[in-house]
């Protein structure tokens, strides 16, 4: 594809020429190898081309470049779709300002059934709980589950989907060949392996703060719906959520603590009418997902825990964290158990897998 | 004409006696001081020739040579001045007394003749003692200090006049008493007690098992949440100082300057609390004229670092050794010296750069990868000293409102005397003194598991992912729980406490 794809490429690096202006030229040159051949008095004639852009389309400076690109492209192992590729994603297609190029590591797959999950990156952890849970259970289902990868809701979404053994894309906002965050290099890696990481950013892009919202728009794209779990009043997640309206998406929102300010932005969505998600059916009825009629053990809220095999005290202990996760200052105090006994018998439960420890000697349920 | 005058310099923490041997021949008038003193010893000509003429007394126009012996050791200071100038007057025969090397004398003169205290009184109290002499003249400054070494007549002093009036039979100078059991008994008290603290039930249990086994540890908590405040009140709970343990914390004190007006004897635990800007040779003492550095004034008492991770990684790297050895050896080119500093080490630190990870109120701005650098600056080496982490909980304000009586210090404390009893009579003969001394080789024999104990101990490193330095600590901290508990074998209860205490080790905090 060599000759043909440094086309493509040298098009997705001209400055001013996006997505929108990509489709644009496309639809009246069909292919970039025309585009590159074009004399200018033909571009000049194309009423969305400024002169600026013009130039940087003649530049012969730009052009020299490619190679370069093409090149890392290669070095990365990266590999590249475009839009007029049969494996390029149907759902992406279809969008207003879809990007004419997309650079994967990883497979994907042509008709899949996908849900995005997106949330705070400074997740409560209840956000995280339910981002991984949510991710498991649609994998579990054959879902697959498209995140942005950051930290927080994304990476735990991630997780319980590689958990579930299922796919998931990630949609990256700067080049393949950085990771970012940095401590997701394991992450991604998994993510290649059982999916792909996306992008529409050349090989050396850095994550700069601008290419988030233009990533958030494909992640919805990418995606028949998208669930927000976490979101605070200002945050990236709702731009999300603004993008997946546009698009015709359907939008679920995760409802949380009214006094959590993490909770803001996803009650806020609920009000204003997202589907509300109390439980994974929630999700699959919308997108024609269904199980069959016998499988009933994908829930995503737990059936009352269950206290066999528990002696008086540690079954006190278990009912106070059924209601929430609890300080063992504040354990000790409510199930009159003197503090010594209280470290010993909680280690005993943390290590037959009944309760875990949170940073701060926070204690919770394990499910 | 020569005379010799007994005084006394000071090594390390302890004092030497110091001959200054005047002689004085006609000439041409000069006043010489030999035997290496240093600037403060060389000044001292002035303040002893105008003390003397200021006096009333007949400053010599002739040829004075002053050596202090033994004169290939470094002298530093001024408590040499008022031997000097009863040097010179014994030579001068204005004081006569055939009993003169019976006395030893200490005192910085002012140039009006009067006597001002010096440091390091107690350490050379004690020299004197060991020496023979019968008695120490002093400043009046310096009295209650030196009382305290019994068996030494003190006799102290506001003026030179006073000792020269002494000294030829004129008028006696009392002896000075005081009331050292009195002192000792009822001087321990500790304005910082326990009960100050509400909640934190954990954590105070956490620092009453440390205290029981005189183990190191860590405090991880939000800014506010109460670290310096308990740890602050850790010295009221150690077990009281013996004798011989204040005596030793007072002679450190004494040499570094730092002892109170009218202490004769420090007998609470001594809690130092130095700031994280502090360099090195401050923390472990040294300098050009050796001083001991905060953990050897901390001795037998608590070393409290705040905030540790903003503290110079090469202060922290120094601590290392004498955390080990108990002592601090300083190497000079012409001599070593060496400051006790058998301290208990208690560091604090937020969890993070913005403090808020542990915190549920408020929001952590910390990347997971900043949380994790946070903690890691602290070298693996010196977490290795460490045996107990304890997170520390922002108390709720209900906590802070309630009325509900905390425990005493003095009860924590008796119960501490107990579990240490047990251990000094366990390790008789071993030359350690508390469980946090075990070597390895004594753990396998002192901190034995039964079977399930061991099953129980594989599965915590298994699944909560506790590293291997852990192993040991464990060990130890669960013999001190059992000591508590005076029971003989370490139970299953008392082992997974201690697995409690190794927060730190975990994987959240990793990562």
């Amino acid at each position: 594809m060599g000759q043909h794809l440094i086309h493509w490429v040298w098009l997705n690096s001209v400055p001013g020429i996006g997505a929108r202006r990509a489709s644009q030229l496309l639809e009246y040159f069909e292919c970039p190898e025309n585009i590159w051949n074009a004399r200018k008095e033909e571009l000049s004639r194309l009423p969305f081309l400024t002169r600026k852009t013009i130039e940087n389309l003649m530049d012969k400076k730009i052009r020299d470049e490619s190679e370069k690109h093409l090149e890392r492209i290669y070095n990365h192992k990266i590999k590249v779709i475009t839009i007029k590729d049969d494996l390029y994603p149907c759902y992406l297609k279809s969008i207003y300002d879809a990007p004419p190029l997309l650079f994967v590591k990883g497979q994907v797959e042509k008709d899949e059934k996908t849900i995005a999950i997106v949330g705070s990156r400074r997740a409560t952890s209840y956000g995280l709980d339910m981002a991984e849970r949510i991710g498991y259970e649609l994998s579990k289902l054959g879902v697959t589950v498209v995140s942005g990868m950051a930290r927080g809701i994304d990476s735990r979404a991630h997780s319980g989907s590689l958990k579930a053994g299922g796919r998931t894309l990630a949609v990256l906002g700067c080049g393949l060949d950085t990771v970012y965050p940095p401590e997701n290099k394991p992450l991604m890696q998994r993510i290649e392996e059982s999916g792909a990481v996306i992008s529409e950013y050349l090989p050396g892009v850095k994550p700069v703060a601008q290419n988030f919202p233009a990533r958030n728009r494909i992640i919805s794209g990418i995606s028949l719906g998208v669930v927000i779990i976490e979101a605070n009043e200002k945050s990236g997640s709702l731009i999300t959520a603004d993008f997946a309206l546009e698009q015709g998406r359907e939008v679920f929102a995760v409802p949380g603590n009214i006094t959590s300010s993490n909770s803001k932005g996803t009650n806020k969505l609920i009000r204003e009418g997202a589907k509300i998600v109390t439980d994974i059916d929630d999700i699959l009825e919308e997108i024609k997902v269904h199980r069959s009629s016998n499988n009933k053990e994908h829930r995503l809220v737990v059936k009352k825990p269950q206290f066999d095999g528990l002696d008086s005290d540690e079954r006190i202990i278990a009912e106070q964290l059924s209601i929430e996760p609890t300080h063992i200052d504040l354990l000790a105090e409510k199930s009159k158990i003197n503090i010594q006994e209280m470290n010993a018998i909680l280690i005993m439960m943390e290590l037959r897998g009944i309760v875990e420890q949170l940073p701060g000697k926070i204690f919770k349920l394990k499910e | 004409m020569l005379s010799k005058i007994k005084s006394c310099g000071l090594v390390g923490i302890d004092g030497y006696i110091v001959e200054v041997e005047t002689d004085i021949s006609s000439g041409i008038p000069a006043f010489e001081i030999v035997g290496l003193g240093d600037t403060a010893v060389r000044e001292s000509k002035e303040r002893v020739r105008a003390a003397i003429k200021n006096t009333g007394l007949e400053f010599p126009v002739r040829r004075i040579t002053i050596n202090l012996a033994p004169a290939n050791q470094r002298k530093e200071g001024s408590a040499f001045d008022l031997s000097i100038a009863l040097g010179i007057l014994t030579a001068t025969e204005q004081v006569n007394n055939p009993a003169l090397d019976k006395y030893l004398f200490i005192g910085e003169l002012s140039l009006d003749g009067e006597v001002k205290p010096v440091n390091g009184i107690l350490p050379m109290a004690i020299c004197a003692l060991n020496a023979g002499i019968e008695n120490i003249v002093l400043p009046i400054a310096n009295a209650d200090e030196a009382a305290v070494v019994r068996g030494l007549n003190v006799l102290p002093i506001r003026n030179i006049s006073e000792i020269i009036n002494h000294l030829n039979g004129e008028k006696p100078i009392d002896r000075y008493y005081i009331d050292i059991e009195g002192i000792f008994s009822s001087n321990i008290n500790h304005e910082l007690d326990f009960a100050d603290v509400k909640g934190q039930a954990n954590v105070k249990r956490a620092l009453e098992v440390a205290a029981s086994g005189a183990h190191n540890c860590i405090m991880v908590g939000s800014p506010g949440s109460g670290k310096t405040m308990v740890a602050k009140r850790l010295p009221s709970i150690l077990p009281s100082m013996t004798f011989e343990e204040a005596l030793e914390v007072t002679k450190i004190h004494s040499i570094a300057g730092i002892l109170p007006q009218k202490t004769s004897l420090i007998t609470n635990r001594p809690f130092r609390s130095p700031h994280h800007t502090i360099s090195d040779i401050s923390l472990i003492g040294g300098g050009k004229y050796p001083r001991p550095g905060e953990i050897s004034l901390a001795h037998y008492g608590v070393l409290f670092l705040d905030e540790v991770p903003e503290f110079s990684k090469d202060a922290l790297e120094v601590l290392r050794q004498p955390l080990e050895d108990g002592v601090v050896t300083i190497s000079r080119v012409n001599a070593s010296l060496s400051y006790p500093a058998k301290a208990m080490l208690v560091l604090a630190a937020n969890p993070c750069k913005c403090g808020n990870f542990l915190d549920n109120t408020k929001q952590c701005t910390c990347t997971p990868k900043q949380v994790q650098q946070y903690l890691g600056k602290l070298s693996g080496p010196l977490l290795d000293r460490i045996d107990i982490h304890i997170e520390v909980a922002s108390v709720k304000y209900k906590e802070l409102e309630s009325d509900k009586e905390e425990e005493k210090s003095a009860l924590i404390r008796e119960r501490v005397n107990k579990a240490r009893k047990i251990q000094l009579d366990r390790y008789k003969g071993l030359k350690i003194f508390s469980n946090s001394q075990l070597q390895p080789a004594m753990i396998n024999k002192f901190c034995r598991l039964d079977d399930k104990g061991k099953e129980l101990l594989r599965s915590a490193f298994d699944r909560l992912g506790l590293s291997a330095r852990a192993h040991n600590r464990i060990l130890k901290v669960a013999r001190t729980i059992a000591d508590m508990e005076e029971s003989g074998e370490i139970k299953l209860a008392h082992l997974a406490e201690a697995i409690q205490y190794r927060s730190l080790d975990r994987r959240f905090w990793n990562g």
